[in-house]
């Protein structure tokens, strides 16, 4: 096919997503961006007047005294602890999501979408409901604690809960799915006599997985970072269940804007500015992917 | 053959949607509330009596209800705001007038629910159920005075590392003001850094900021946790060594209403529940089915016999009266926003 | 030894690997194991077993919302999830096979869904429909959940294709006069894991939604999330419990289905 009759094609594949997203996602969220351009009503809402509030705040505090601006970071701190705890998220389901969908890969094809099922099933449960459940499971007086102490392996209990260490293992447990299905959407029906070869080149399995079946994993691990990452930015679920609720994410931040804190145009700014930094980042890694010959895109 | 199935529940679904707004004409009520706050006798037996169809809709949130007045998208004949968001809802003309006070049943309303903040008149709002927020303590574990938020904000060695708090800015800071002796819906900025102290040192000894008090507190992880007095009479139910506390600094109280939302379909018919839900025997329902008082005289005749006395529904005589806390300025909220993100940080 | 040394060897066995999927599982399952106990409770309590009783059971049974909303629940997901992943797959298709300008922006559009938090996409998307005059009801659900599954169902079927190499395809269409044939016989096999993947994943998000849902949905479309949700208020008692075992049980029937299916048409 020609290069002009690629766009004609590709218009047409493209255009119903295109403008189903256009219409109904990226029009809305037009509106809210002009939001964050205006001064807060008093019960929630905007009043239609042009303010550059809402921006100045999240770098600056007003000083109660004498009014005068002062450098603040408590906003910058929740966007990092969100970000990091993002990248925490992607990791955790990277190390169990790479064995785990090369297993289900290399099953007999029979059952191969069995197993994937499997993996979704538990996913019929409201988060809501599995995070708590988690919570009573890993808790003081929860079974695995309480089982460890009856059979005399510990004193006391261990600190499961309320700790980094919930909040790593609930995050997992969020996303854990949204890793694995693309990994194995990219290794279904790799051909292993190429591994084969590889494994007689490098006598190694490990040295013949690194050089042969990474490259052919890339796809599936850049689509489940993404599916992982970005939405890991505004989780706050395991946060506030398995971190006992003592810290703010960027997610129950512009939450809060919109709802106790009746401040619609300081979290329509919030949402503005964390939409912009992850869509500068995502098109700006595709772009790079293209130009290095990787077709990211 | 997938596409002719998916084709078939897609006009299904439409199908379903109109068919809904058709017999939205007459007959029907469309309920907007809390999940599990409606007793279904209660439903049933407003239907047998009046042959009107009920529907419930449910939020998680008073933001969420508000919201979608706002927007305008309505389809719903009652609404049950809390007192603060009455408030907004009847500033903001999103509620009918619809004469409360002047329905048959209004007579039944206690007289301390006649005249409220939100609603002197009661010209559009009837009560519905009403609670407080204070905290419960464990009494085999924790001795001494406890009728007092010291409990809380300075706590004894047994208390420490075992508090749970509410999750919720407004009651947190609100009682954090208690302790201090300062005013609630407080927009002094010198006042607000007092309070973020207190409840940044506070903050050591809090094992969880969580709003479902019963399971810490049945299980022991919490020897003291803030809670509504509905959850506390559940968590006590399953460990009777619990107690609801009215600290004598005060606690806050809140009251559900009925309301309906401006564009409502089926006016006629909400007012008949209103009024219906005003009578002694049907508002006892509401407490035999969500275990919190009603606002209803003569009621506590029809209300089980193990809920009547509970102290969580009937303070001690000297237990101070339960403060109603208004929709806070914009000043205030804010101030409370920043201290929250600041200990959140 | 020989047939020992010979499964060591191959590389579809890498050390650890299959303990790991094992160990995934178990993770997976444990909270569902939990609350499925507790769903058998005699007494309120989601973490105290009094006794064995099937009352939170009948509760379900008796009360209507709950099951409206389930069901409320598995329309949404059934449609959207669909709809998605064959827009996602057109789409998909374009992007990684097709040569044109401007494809990072239709990346970028593609994605947009995910990177929009939640609540802002919810108070946006009511004010939008609010405005155009779209009723709200179990349609403005679907619209919506439709709108934020697409990047779901788009990464892994794209994974697929850039995976797979193109010159399969590109043989199917020499061999194939029409375009669509060489789709149906080549490509689309091909895709299959990708799409399958998408759409699950388009699935549970769809099905786990709350806080759009609860902002779009009018009269009678309360889903399942935001009922759950919206009883935190009084408290979760092992009703809770019990609709979600219900919806476990519903989903392994599907399974088995499946595997009976597969089974049937393998041999």
């Amino acid at each position: 096919m020609k290069v002009h009759g690629h766009t004609r094609l590709a218009a047409l594949l493209l255009s119903p997503a295109l403008a189903i997203i256009a219409v109904f996602m990226i029009v809305p969220i037009g509106i809210t961006t002009l939001y964050s351009f205006l001064e807060p009503a008093r019960y929630g809402g905007v009043i239609w007047e042009f303010s550059t509030d809402a921006y100045v705040r999240l770098l600056f505090e007003r000083d109660i005294f004498d009014d005068t601006l002062s450098f603040s970071t408590d906003y910058i701190r929740i966007f990092v602890r969100s970000l990091v705890q993002a990248g925490v998220a992607t990791l955790l389901c990277l190390l169990i999501g790479i064995p785990t969908a090369w297993f289900i890969a290399t099953r007999p094809d029979r059952q191969k979408t069995l197993w994937l099922m499997l993996v979704t099933v538990p996913y019929w449960v409201n988060l809501l409901v599995r995070t708590i459940a988690m919570l009573l499971i890993l808790r003081d007086e929860g079974p695995i604690n309480d089982s460890l102490q009856a059979i005399g392996l510990t004193s006391g209990p261990l600190p499961l809960s309320y700790n980094n260490f919930a909040v790593g293992l609930g995050l997992a447990y969020s996303f854990l799915p949204f890793m694995i299905l693309p990994l194995y959407a990219a290794i279904e029906r790799f051909d292993f006599s190429l591994l084969e070869a590889a494994y007689d080149l490098h006598a190694n399995r490990w040295k013949a997985f690194v050089g042969v079946v990474l490259p052919i994993l890339r796809p599936g691990v850049v689509a489940g970072s993404l599916l992982v990452f970005i939405p890991g930015i505004g989780a706050f679920l395991a946060p506030d269940i398995l971190g006992g609720g003592k810290t703010i994410m960027i997610g129950n931040l512009i939450g809060q804007q919109f709802q106790g804190s009746r401040n619609w145009p300081f979290g329509a700014a919030l949402s503005t500015v964390l939409m912009t930094l992850t869509l500068i980042a995502l098109m700006w890694s595709a772009r790079r992917a293209a130009k290095a010959g990787t077709e990211v895109v | 053959m997938i596409l002719k199935n998916l084709t078939r529940m897609a006009i299904l679904a439409l199908g379903t949607s109109t068919l809904a707004s058709a017999a939205a004409a007459e007959g029907d009520l469309y309920i907007y509330s809390w999940g599990e706050y409606t007793p279904p006798d209660l439903v049933e037996k407003f239907e047998a009596e009046f042959g009107v169809d009920v529907h419930i809709d449910t939020y998680d949130s008073m933001e969420t209800m508000i919201s979608k007045l706002r927007a305008g998208a309505g389809g719903y004949d009652i609404i049950v705001p809390g007192d603060g968001t009455m408030q907004i809802l009847i500033a903001e003309n999103m509620v009918e007038q619809i004469d409360v006070h002047a329905m048959p049943n209004f007579e039944h309303v206690d007289e301390r629910w006649r005249e409220v903040y939100w609603d002197p008149e009661r010209e559009f709002s009837a009560p519905w159920a009403w609670g407080s927020t204070a905290f419960v303590v464990d009494t085999e574990i924790v001795t001494g005075d406890i009728d007092t938020l010291a409990v809380l904000f300075d706590p004894s060695d047994e208390v420490k590392g075992k508090i749970n708090m509410l999750r919720d800015i407004n009651d947190v800071i609100n009682m954090a003001l208690r302790y201090l002796d300062l005013p609630r819906c407080n927009d002094n900025p010198a006042d607000m850094k007092k309070v973020l102290a207190l409840l940044e040192t506070q903050k050591e000894w809090v094992k969880s900021f969580d709003s479902e008090t019963k399971e810490p507190l049945v299980s022991g992880e919490a020897v003291v946790s803030m809670s509504w007095n509905g959850y506390a009479m559940r968590a006590r139910d399953e460990k009777p060594s619990l107690r609801y506390v009215y600290p004598k600094e005060g606690f806050t109280g809140w009251m559900d209403n009925l309301a309906v939302p401006k564009g409502a379909q089926n006016i006629e018919n909400a007012k008949d529940f209103i009024n219906f839900v005003m009578a002694p025997e049907n508002a006892a329902m509401i407490t035999n089915y969500a275990r919190y008082s009603n606002g209803i005289k003569g009621s506590e005749a029809f209300v089980d016999a193990d809920l009547s006395g509970a102290p969580e529904m009937t303070p001690p005589a000297d237990a101070p009266a339960p403060e109603f806390i208004p929709t806070c300025s914009p000043e205030s909220t804010e101030l409370y926003d920043r201290v929250w993100t600041k200990l959140m940080n | 030894m020989a047939l020992l040394d010979r499964r060591d060897k191959d590389i579809r066995n890498l050390p650890g690997f299959g303990t790991m999927a094992v160990v995934a599982v178990v993770f997976l399952y444990a909270p569902i194991a939990f609350l499925t106990l507790y769903s058998f409770n005699s007494g309120r309590s989601i973490s105290q077993l009094d006794g064995f009783s099937l009352r939170w059971y009948k509760a379900v049974f008796a009360n209507e919302g709950i099951q409206t909303a389930a069901l409320n629940s598995l329309t949404v997901a059934v449609i959207a999830s669909s709809v998605a992943t064959v827009l996602a797959t057109a789409a998909a298709m374009a992007t990684v096979r097709l040569r044109f300008r401007g494809k990072e922006v239709a990346y970028g559009i593609i994605n947009f869904p995910l990177m929009v938090p939640e609540i802002v996409t919810a108070i946006a998307t009511l004010i939008f429909f609010a405005t155009i005059g779209f009723r709200l009801g179990l349609m403005t659900v679907i619209v919506a959940h439709i709108v934020f599954c697409i990047p779901f169902a788009y990464l892994p079927i794209r994974a697929r294709l850039a995976s797979m190499d193109a010159g399969l395809e590109q043989a199917a269409r020499d061999l194939f006069a029409r375009p669509m044939m060489a789709f149906r016989r080549i490509t689309l096999p091909i895709l299959m894991p990708g799409i399958i993947s998408g759409w699950l994943l388009a699935f549970i998000i769809s099905l786990d939604d709350f806080i759009i849902s609860a902002m779009v949905a009018g009269p009678g479309a309360t889903t399942l999330p935001v009922h759950i949700y919206s009883m935190l208020r009084l408290g979760i008692t092992p009703e809770v419990n019990a609709v979600s075992s219900l919806m476990i049980a519903a989903s392994s029937i599907l399974v088995l289905i499946s595997a009976v299916l597969s089974r049937k048409t393998k041999t």
